[in-house]
């Protein structure tokens, strides 16, 4: 295998887009490709997660739009769905084939336009990531996966549901601080105190709005490329060091979902191939679509022991100048949620920790970084550990 | 080896008032709902069986935000069987304002199940279990 590093990175403001999801991936694309200096010529396939582009724009066949739309029409293109983590699915294949030596240059990233739906037919959407025979017709949503997630938290390890949501609302609060000052955010200079946190209404109890990823537009992409080429491109290529996947069924098959076997295969198996532990991570962004999903994840990842995730949060240990910093992007909780192009952005913001260019969110010393995306009943978990190539 | 008790068949036997399983001629595990193979041990060796229909509550949350088509609030739990297995169920019967950890959390019950409309996205008709509280 070779070694494979990102040239360059793009990705367009999350939020309300007036623009089409293959509009989104073009603009996210070409910003990629000129923080690449490489020409478009150069590239030699075309990844693309997207989750439901059929309802949303009734948008089938999106990578081969978006390859044609930035006028790379007859390379191959390819699209990713596996629900929100499609974007890593993408990013992940273009390494992949860039690692086996098969391609030189592959562009890879995500796109979604949500906001084209009423929060109801979102939400009935969104759910297509449950089982559906199974799971769908008791109208369980994502919230509801997760508030059922929490209550069982609080239950396993014996603690007040009120601290619980302390816990939560730090995550949320947290998240906000620092979106507020990540341009690219959909919640981009919007205080949100805590107040305001515990003020929200009721989605699925005990999740407020608050505790809730927004529903977002966006496209992100990276410019995938083998170390040799990508060092010709820039002085700082962030090398992909190691890659994990993993996969559930229908939510209720998987019994006790505070802990995600999942995750923890798929995280080992990028631990391993990069040849390092939860500890060597020095910033994290992870799949936060909802507050205890954070916490719940911050433990499935090793950083923190089953049950002390909660108290993390509130030691401050996954905030600036803790012990693993998570999602000083604003995550996805603030940064917004655009499924399939979630992945991508995650890559995004770690490359420009890693090269030191995320300003007041930037965290001192940054040598290695790592991705965590989930999508479905944690049917599809990916990660992609990542660090300095120069 | 032909599919045993797909999902139109597991759905046609609640609507016939059975609510069926597998159990594994290998393990002696319960698979519930069915799948091709077993959920313990992956053999394919199951017969189908009526379940007891006799589970607990093990976690649960009230839906104020519903997905299109449903009407809010409404509660959706995991449901642990007598027989091992989890299953997603609407808990019924119940009031959403009383539905508390203290409450419910742990609380035996029984399972029966629900007609719930066809929509354009769910390739016909469908039923969802359901989960009656005992007094």
């Amino acid at each position: 295998m070779r070694e494979v590093a990102i040239a360059g990175v793009g990705m367009t403001k999350f939020g309300v887009s007036e623009i089409t999801q293959v509009e989104m991936f073009a603009e996210a694309a070409m910003d990629a490709i000129a923080a690449s200096n490489i020409k478009p010529e150069a590239i030699q396939a075309v990844y693309v997660g997207n989750a439901d582009g059929n309802v949303e724009e009734g948008q089938a066949v999106m990578a081969p739009m978006c390859a044609s739309e930035i006028g790379l029409k007859g390379l191959p293109a390819t699209s990713f769905q596996a629900a929100c983590s499609s974007g890593t699915l993408a990013i992940i294949n273009a390494f992949v084939w860039v690692s086996l030596g098969l391609y030189d240059v592959v562009l890879a990233g995500g796109t979604e336009r949500q906001r084209t739906m009423s929060t109801p037919l979102a939400t009935r959407v969104m759910g297509f990531g449950v089982h559906a025979k199974y799971e769908t017709p008791t109208g369980l949503s994502f919230p509801g996966i997760f508030a059922m997630m929490a209550h069982l938290y609080a239950r396993k390890y014996n603690l007040p549901l009120s601290e619980l949501k302390e816990a939560m609302a730090r995550v949320s609060f947290k998240a906000h601080k620092w979106g507020s000052i990540n341009p690219k955010a959909q919640f981009f200079g919007k205080e949100v105190t805590m107040e305001k946190i515990y003020a929200s209404d009721m989605v699925a109890s005990p999740l407020q709005v608050y505790d809730c990823c927004p529903i977002s537009d966006g496209g992100a992409a990276v410019v995938v490329a083998s170390m040799d080429v990508a060092r010709k491109l820039t002085d700082k290529p962030v090398q992909i060091i190691g890659v994990g996947q993993g996969s559930s069924g229908a939510v209720c098959s998987q019994k006790d979902i505070t802990r995600i076997p999942a995750r923890e295969l798929s995280s080992q198996r990028a631990y391993k191939m990069a040849g390092l532990k939860p500890s060597d991570i020095d910033v994290c962004e992870l799949h936060d679509c909802f507050t205890i999903a954070e916490i719940v994840a911050s433990e499935g990842l090793g950083f923190f022991k089953p049950g002390d995730g909660y108290k993390a949060v509130m030691r401050g240990d996954t905030d600036m100048g803790g012990k693993i910093p998570i999602n000083m992007s604003g995550g996805i909780k603030a940064k917004g949620h655009p499924v399939g192009a979630t992945g991508a952005a995650q890559v995004y913001e770690i490359v420009n920790q890693l090269r030191g260019e995320c300003g007041a969110r930037q965290v001192e010393g940054v040598k290695v970084g790592m991705t965590d995306t989930m999508g479905g009943s944690f049917a599809s978990i990916a990660h992609i550990i990542m660090r300095r190539g120069w | 080896m032909k599919y045993v008790l797909t999902a139109d068949k597991y759905a046609d036997a609640l609507r016939g008032g059975k609510f069926l399983g597998l159990k594994c001629h290998q393990c002696g595990g319960y698979t519930v709902p069915p799948q091709k193979v077993c959920s313990g041990c992956r053999s394919e060796d199951m017969e189908v069986v009526e379940l007891s229909r006799n589970g607990e509550v093990r976690s649960f949350t009230v839906i104020y935000t519903p997905a299109e088509g449903f009407q809010p609030p409404y509660i959706v739990g995991l449901i642990e069987l007598e027989e091992g297995p989890w299953v997603t169920a609407n808990i019924i019967e119940y009031a959403p304002e009383k539905a508390t950890m203290e409450e419910l959390m742990g609380r035996k019950g029984r399972i029966d199940y629900q007609e719930v409309p066809a929509d354009m996205f769910s390739g016909g008709p469908r039923i969802a279990l359901a989960f009656k509280v005992a007094d």
